[in-house]
């Protein structure tokens, strides 16, 4: 409600330079605001209360997924849902068509965005809340004490922070290889997935290459038709249906030669790492080989290789180690 | 004695102030509230011996109850940065064009119920997680109480008052959650129309699990989903 919000300007640029203008001026006294539904319980918590919301709806380069020949490009502020229900993305990337249609709830993803979804803030509740710990400028990490509740947090790569990727479409857009495009005063450059994403060893205040203080703005996403056409798998473990974040994803992008052996197979997990985390042992282990319930059992036992569980997630460990068999499982069929 | 006064007078909950030391010293006899009531006088005609301190007090803290009521209720927010302030925009709900007054920081959710009166539309969680708020913007569901409503000032905006038709006749959904029992405190019930009303009009011959999915953003604490279920299914005409 209106008195739970900080009183803020709301700014509503029509063009993208526009916009990069103003980020350039305003740089971190500004917020971007796309389907703003994560924006607005940072709000309403009261935890951020920028002065000037950046409303970037009415940027028209924003939205909509096109083809664009050796790639398809989609806009930062194209909805979930519509990519959940293009034949475009359904076609060539279904991994992403079903790992969108499973983000949040129906209402969430109708006016969610693509762009919103993968630069959102962790969702580690100690950091939501206010506390000051080591990803808001502290010098503690609350979820990692004998007595936190860690049950969301990370098995792998911990660095002070212990806190997890969300998003449910980061480890597709991993395993497809996507490049973000990201404008900044005027330029664009194009990062790549793996350096999109960012640990806390990078920066245990930002979770992407998306800077906040430097004025960035995510314009577009782009996927390689490298992968297009694959057999692809998403499946994403979470306590209900609805609405719940991923305790562990999964999501494969695999080429399988006539005789129903491996070629080429990526495959990254969600909510196991600040990042989402290629599975390189179980990359290396499958090519070449034809999919068995051997295989698969081998496949449980690497998966999670190296993870260093806090007091309440040890259950992601076989959680990893199923989705993993489940998705080169999937090729057999 | 002051003390019980003050509160009496500011008449608001929450709106307690630690008791003021210098209070308890009253320049009265301590007995005349004794004699007070021994003359019968009834509690409420203890006023005149409220100190003059505490009474303003009093009247301060009502006028503090009555500005933020009005605040949540109208919003008059006088606001200091005139960039923050409310601005005239039109919106178009259930088929008419209001002109209204609206915050930058206004939930349409806020507005709909405090601003125009149209309380059908619930605000449970305030935070996208229970579809109570669930409002139809130009053919789409969406969360009105995580909606920012100066965004949504060129769309078609529908709420459940809009859903029956204006002589009153109730849309199928509605008569099959009627005639399924759906609601049972019936405060999901209005997300739950909405969500369905919107399915129907993309897809009119929806499968059993099409109606779940889209109805996934609904909760009901009642756990009345398979009621719900079924007054879709019969408003298509399959149950
Ligand atoms: C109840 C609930 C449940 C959820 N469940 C899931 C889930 O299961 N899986 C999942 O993956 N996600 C989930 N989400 C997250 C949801 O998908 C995101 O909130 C949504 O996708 C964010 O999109 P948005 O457009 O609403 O983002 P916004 O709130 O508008 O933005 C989110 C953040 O990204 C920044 N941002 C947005 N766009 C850009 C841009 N173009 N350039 C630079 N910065 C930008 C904003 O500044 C902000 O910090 C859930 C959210 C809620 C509220
Ligand atoms: S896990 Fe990271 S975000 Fe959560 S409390 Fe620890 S330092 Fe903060
Ligand atoms: S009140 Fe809006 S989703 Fe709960
Ligand atoms: S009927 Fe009570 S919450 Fe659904």
């Amino acid at each position: 409600m209106t008195d739970m919000m900080h009183a803020f300007e709301l700014i509503q640029p029509q063009t993208l330079d526009e916009a990069s203008d103003l980020l350039k001026k305003h740089k971190e006294d500004a917020w971007v605001i796309a389907g703003g539904k994560d924006s607005l319980d940072w709000f309403k918590d009261r935890v951020k209360r920028p002065e000037i919301v950046l409303d970037i709806a009415q940027i028209k380069e924003l939205h909509g997924i096109s083809d664009q020949g050796d790639h398809i490009a989609i806009g930062a502020m194209t909805t979930l849902t519509e990519i959940a229900e293009s034949a475009l993305i359904k076609e060539a990337f279904p991994a992403l068509a079903s790992a969108a249609s499973r983000i949040a709830s129906p209402q969430i993803r109708n006016v969610g965005t693509i762009g919103g979804n993968i630069c959102q803030d962790t969702r580690c509740s100690y950091y939501r809340d206010g506390f000051p710990c080591y990803r808001a400028g502290g010098n503690t990490c609350y979820a990692n004490t004998p007595t936190a509740m860690n049950r969301e947090h990370t098995l792998f790569e911990a660095k002070r922070c212990v806190a997890v990727t969300p998003s449910d479409a980061a480890p597709v857009l991993s395993v497809l290889d996507a490049e973000m495009v990201i404008a900044r005063g005027g330029k664009v450059r194009s990062v790549k997935a793996a350096e999109f994403f960012v640990g806390p060893e990078i920066d245990i205040e930002r979770m992407t290459a998306v800077e906040r203080d430097k004025g960035d703005l995510l314009v577009q996403i782009k996927i390689p038709k490298t992968w297009a056409g694959s057999k692809q798998y998403f499946e994403k473990a979470a306590d209900r249906q609805a609405w719940d974040f991923a305790l562990v994803n999964v999501a494969m992008a695999a080429k399988v030669a006539s005789d129903g052996t491996i070629e080429k197979l990526q495959i990254a997990c969600g909510a196991v790492q600040c990042t989402p985390r290629r599975l390189s042992n179980v990359e290396d282990l499958v090519v070449g080989e034809k999919p068995s319930d051997d295989l698969g059992v081998l496949i449980e036992r690497v998966a999670s290789q190296g993870a260093k569980p806090l007091n309440y997630n040890h259950f992601k460990i076989p959680l990893m180690g199923k989705l993993a068999r489940r998705a080169v499982g999937s090729l057999s069929a | 004695m002051s003390w019980e006064v003050r509160n009496a007078t500011s008449g608001g909950v929450g709106m307690m102030l630690p008791p003021d030391p210098a209070d308890d010293y009253s320049t009265e006899p301590a007995t005349r509230e004794i004699a007070g009531n021994i003359l019968g006088e009834p509690e409420s005609w203890r006023l005149p011996e409220m100190s003059r301190r505490a009474f303003l007090r009093g009247v301060v803290c009502s006028g503090v109850v009555i500005a933020s009521s009005g605040f949540l209720f109208s919003s008059s927010q006088a606001q200091a940065n005139p960039r923050h302030s409310e601005k005239l925009i039109t919106l178009n709900i259930n088929g008419k064009a209001h002109r209204l007054d609206v915050a930058p920081n206004e939930t349409l959710a806020h507005t709909i119920r405090y601003k125009l009166g149209l309380t059908g539309t619930k605000v449970g969680c305030n935070r996208a997680e229970c579809g109570a708020c669930t409002v139809i913007v130009d053919g789409q569901t969406e969360y009105s109480c995580s909606t920012l409503t100066m965004r949504v000032q060129n769309k078609q905006i529908r709420t459940i008052e809009g859903i029956a038709s204006a002589s009153g006749g109730l849309h199928p959904v509605q008569q099959g959650f009627i005639d399924e029992l759906g609601p049972q405190c019936g405060f999901c019930t209005p997300g739950q129309v909405m969500s369905a009303v919107a399915l129907l009009e993309k897809n009119p011959n929806p499968t059993v699990d099409e109606v779940r999915y889209a109805l996934s953003g609904n909760l009901c604490r009642c756990g009345a989903y398979d009621h719900y279920l079924k007054g879709v299914m019969r408003a298509v005409g399959r149950a």
